[in-house]
């Protein structure tokens, strides 16, 4: 175990066959913490996890289609990086991205 | 990936088509080639359309620069400025410039221009002689102005004149010399070019026609003092301009021998942009011959650019097969445009309008319906329409009466048509829908080198939406970029992970039986791996739609509201509308919709324009149980699918009703719900001529007659309105259901994603569809089978979840767990 990871926060999400390929589910937290958090798979099986809020208007990105390693806003298409929660130029906005790890079948996320 | 692995290739030539190419190579293959670019000028790429504004004092040098030498810095590039390259050693693959330096390449791009065409006339090499071709000339120009008076241009083509108009607007008296008997003779035809002429001579230009040079002759100081013509006439000329056409700059390749064509000129190509000679040099730009043809203009040079990039990426797909091109005066206050084939001649049709008084000549040009040329003088509005309707063959037999009057006419702007671009106001909103103005467009086009109407909806979101002003944009484009602003090749990729068109893809999908996206995708040559979301939805449907009960539906390639199976709201909630047939409901029905916006807290209960009930503000994890409660079906409301049959009471309760159209309504809607399409589809059946169910502005119209159904089809009461066409006059029921079934499963099958029926008929023309569907007994029947099948047992996906492949695990959020109390980390 290395040190940088005794320091994460690991949440225990879902298994990875409970995200659908190129798909994503809502993680709910309330307002207070921060709102909705998006985690979304690829076809490559790499998981992500953002902020469930568009930098744009505030769309929810769960609900996007996924193809490569973004994702278009369900709002008004913006594309998403889900490595970086950036938008893809030339837009330009930023959404907070959750730090993401799969052991074995589990799906664990950092909300902090 | 380490320096010593890549290629090296070698671009001979900075100018627009060739950086262009290196643009495109960078956006696929970023990494692929150590390029470096040999330019002769000592400047950076600029965009050489626009000197003449610059003459003009209209903009400067620096306005006009599209990549600095930063960008070239920033990628990369080694870039050698005036060094010209005189030597190209193809067996060694080895280039040698003018003062002997050698350079080694791999792959090699000449993209070498051309070079202004010089009358062998004696005296043509005195000082004050020059041509209009780079930013040398044009300073020439500029500094000549400053201390002389007279000046001459030869040649009465587009450089040539607006060499004329900018040395007059610097305060020279200009006179223009032209051996053809008008203007801009390869362009316009003799009216329009009268016209021009007599506009140009109101700004004080004076012309010389059907006038041939002899001799240039030198004063007493060297420099050019006169020209004499061959009548022996003589006219005072402190500088001569020569614009009397241009060659391809061949000199280099000739030399290496490159096979070129004698005439028109020219580095021979393939569909590929590689040499003839050899398939290790490519080319692009003025100096090649493309079939026979020598492109002198820009769109075509970016065409090229594109097809070139993609192979040298070594992606291996994509070929370049030609340009439609049009032509724009840049001169300020004369409105000029014309593209394609506007001489006419036999076997073509003439529509002309000429109103020489009030300064306005238009000719469009027609063959086999369909538009070839335009010419237009004075007003130009419509240029970039009518080069559209040319570029993509539309039929315009429907609208041939209309057309001379323009697309405002036709009611396709949706800005009224007489706000020209032009005139606008920075501050005036051009696209509504995104809320930008045109100054912010105009900025972004000059500021960031935007070419094309993709390039400006990525940056402005400018006639992104509904498209409607995309007019406007493309004038914006035309008068801010530069006369021939249009890069978009004759058929346009589905997006910009592909090369293929929808309709190759929709061809490709049937012909080799492809039956997944992926399979569709790999077939293709698709560059991403799972395309975005702008082909993955419409590759889905393709394959849905032509092979029905084979194809495995793909909800991760469909939109949230069709993976949802509810409409998506700004907030994230969403909106529910069960379908009541005909628009008829029950105490029933509207009980338990009451009770259920009760027990879910539904905040707003909005009727609809289709006669139903829409519920707004659902929770996306009430939607199982708001359906359920409900128990009515979808309405698929939020689909590209079969929305509503809207009806009027007709003859059960209206005193003028003629026919049951509420009955009819049901029995259409019955029989096609469930219907996935290009996009969303509308019925409405009126049962009297008085049309209450508002039939003629929907995609299939029915009104009732004493005598039967009178159908009308491709109407749109969306962005812009347009009325149905007549289709066909039928007499039972039965009949109604067969021929809009059949005209509805021809649009499916043929139309491409997103087209609604207006589009699609426009494409293919009213008169094919009616061949398909009225003429053809045997195929309507076959159509309406096809529909038929294809319907058979589909599912409601508000029921049968399994069946309509609805994921259910999308209605249930998932909750955070500490992770110790699962596993330790």
């Amino acid at each position: 175990m290395s040190a940088i990871e005794t320091e994460m926060s690991w949440r225990y999400v879902c298994k990875l066959d409970d995200l659908p390929v190129l798909g994503a589910r809502v993680l709910e937290r309330n307002e207070t913490e921060g709102g909705n958090v998006a985690v979304f798979r690829n076809s490559e099986d790499v998981v992500f996890a953002l902020l469930d809020k568009c930098p744009h208007k505030g769309g929810p990105l769960s609900q996007g289609i996924v193809f490569g390693e973004r994702v278009a806003c369900p709002l008004h298409n913006w594309s998403i990086e889900l490595k970086s929660g950036e938008a893809v130029a030339p837009d330009v906005g930023c959404t907070k991205r959750f730090p993401v790890k799969v052991d074995g079948e589990d799906v664990f996320v950092d909300l902090r | 990936m380490s320096t010593v692995q890549k290629q090296k290739l070698a671009v001979i030539g900075n100018g627009m088509a060739g950086i262009r190419t290196i643009e495109e190579l960078l956006k696929i293959a970023p990494d692929k080639y150590e390029i470096t670019v040999f330019g002769t000028e000592p400047h950076p790429n600029y965009n050489r359309i626009l000197l003449s504004p610059v003459l003009a004092g209209e903009q400067t040098i620096k306005d006009i620069v599209l990549n600095d030498w930063d960008w070239y810095k920033d990628n990369g590039i080694n870039l050698i400025t005036g060094k010209t390259i005189t030597e190209i050693h193809r067996t060694r693959r080895e280039l040698t410039t003018a003062s002997g330096e050698k350079h080694n390449y791999d792959r090699l791009l000449i993209a070498t221009g051309s070079n202004p065409f010089i009358l062998p006339i004696e005296g043509k090499n005195l000082p004050g002689v020059i041509s209009y071709r780079d930013i040398a000339d044009t300073e020439a120009m500029i500094d000549a102005a400053k201390i002389y008076k007279n000046a001459v241009v030869i040649g009465g083509g587009l450089l040539g004149l607006e060499a004329a108009n900018g040395l007059k607007l610097r305060g020279m008296d200009v006179t223009v010399v032209h051996v053809m008997p008008w203007l801009m003779e390869r362009q316009l035809d003799e009216k329009a070019g009268k016209l021009l002429q007599a506009s140009l001579e109101a700004k004080g230009i004076t012309f010389k026609m059907q006038a041939q040079t002899e001799a240039l002759i030198a004063g007493e100081s060297g420099r050019v003092a006169a020209l004499r013509f061959k009548t022996g006439e003589q006219i005072p000329a402190d500088i001569v301009v020569m614009a009397v056409g241009i060659r391809p700059n061949t000199a280099l390749a000739e030399k290496s021998g490159l096979q070129v064509s004698a005439r028109p000129g020219g580095i021979i190509v393939n569909d590929t942009m590689q040499t003839l000679t050899d398939p290790r040099i490519y080319s692009v730009g003025e100096c090649v011959n493309h079939r026979g043809t020598a492109y002198g203009l820009v769109a075509p040079l970016f065409e090229m650019a594109k097809v070139c990039a993609n192979h040298l990426a070594e992606y291996g797909i994509g070929r370049y097969v030609g340009s439609v091109t049009s032509t724009k005066l840049k001169v300020t206050g004369v409105d000029l445009f014309s593209a394609g084939n506007f001489q006419g001649g036999e076997g073509f049709e003439d529509i002309v309008l000429s109103d020489p008084m009030g300064g306005v000549y238009k000719r469009l040009v027609v063959k086999d319906d369909k538009l070839v040329g335009a010419c237009l003088y004075g007003d130009t509005v419509d240029g970039s329409w009518y080069f559209k309707l040319l570029r993509e063959g539309k039929n315009v037999a429907e609208i041939r009466d209309q057309l001379m009057f323009g697309e405002s006419n036709i009611g396709d702007v949706g800005h009224e048509g007489n706000t020209r671009a032009v005139t606008m106001k920075d501050t005036d909103e051009v696209c509504g829908c995104n809320g930008v103005c045109k100054g912010t467009i105009t900025k972004a086009i000059k500021e960031k080198g935007l070419f094309t109407l993709d390039e400006v909806r990525k940056h402005t979101k400018a006639s992104s939406s509904c498209g409607s002003c995309t007019g406007l944009v493309e004038q914006l484009l035309m008068f801010t970029a530069g006369g021939d602003y249009s890069a978009t090749p004759k058929m346009k990729p589905m997006c910009a992970c592909t090369d293929s068109t929808h309709q190759h893809t929709r061809d490709a999908i049937r012909e080799q039986k492809l039956l997944s996206v992926p399979e569709v995708m790999k077939t293709l040559g698709w560059r991403t791996p799972n395309g975005c979301s702008s082909c993955r939805p419409a590759i889905n449907y393709y394959l849905l739609s032509t092979w029905p009960k084979e194809y495995v539906d793909d909800p991760q390639s469909r939109y949230i509201n069709e993976r949802a199976h509810a409409n998506i709201q700004k907030d994230g909630t969403f909106s529910v509308i069960p379908r009541m047939w005909g628009g008829e409901t029950t105490a029933d029905e509207l009980r338990r919709i009451a009770n259920a916006v009760d027990k879910y807290k539904i905040p707003t209960v909005k009727v609809t324009g289709g006669q139903r009930i829409d519920l707004l503000g659902v929770k996306k994890e009430d939607l199982p149980a708001v359906w359920k409660d409900i128990g009515m079906p979808s309405g698929h409301a939020y689909a590209k699918a079969l929305r509503t049959v809207k009806t009027c009471v007709g003859s059960e309760w209206c005193r003028f009703g003629t026919q049951d159209s509420t009955q009819m309504g049901k029995d259409l809607e019955r029989a096609m719900w469930r219907m996935y399409a290009p996009h969303k589809v509308k019925y409405a059946v009126s049962g009297c001529p008085r049309n209450c169910a508002e039939a003629g502005i929907k995609d299939v119209g029915i009104i009732g007659v004493d005598s039967g159904w009178e159908l009308y089809v491709a109407g749109n009461g969306g962005i812009k309105t347009e009325v149905a066409q007549f289709f066909v006059k039928v007499k039972t029921s039965d009949e109604v259901l067969e021929y809009t079934g059949a005209f509805i499963q021809l649009y499916r099958e043929e139309g491409w994603y997103l087209e609604r029926t207006v589009h699609y008929v426009s494409r293919v023309g009213l008169d094919y569809c009616k061949k398909k569907v009225v003429d053809d007994a045997v195929n309507r029947k076959a159509l309406w089978e096809r529909l038929q099948f294809a319907l058979d047992g589909e599912p409601d996906p508000w029921f049968e979840f399994d069946k309509a492949r609805v994921d259910t695990r999308q209605f249930i959020p998932i909750k955070p767990i500490a992770a110790d109390t699962v596993a330790t980390v």
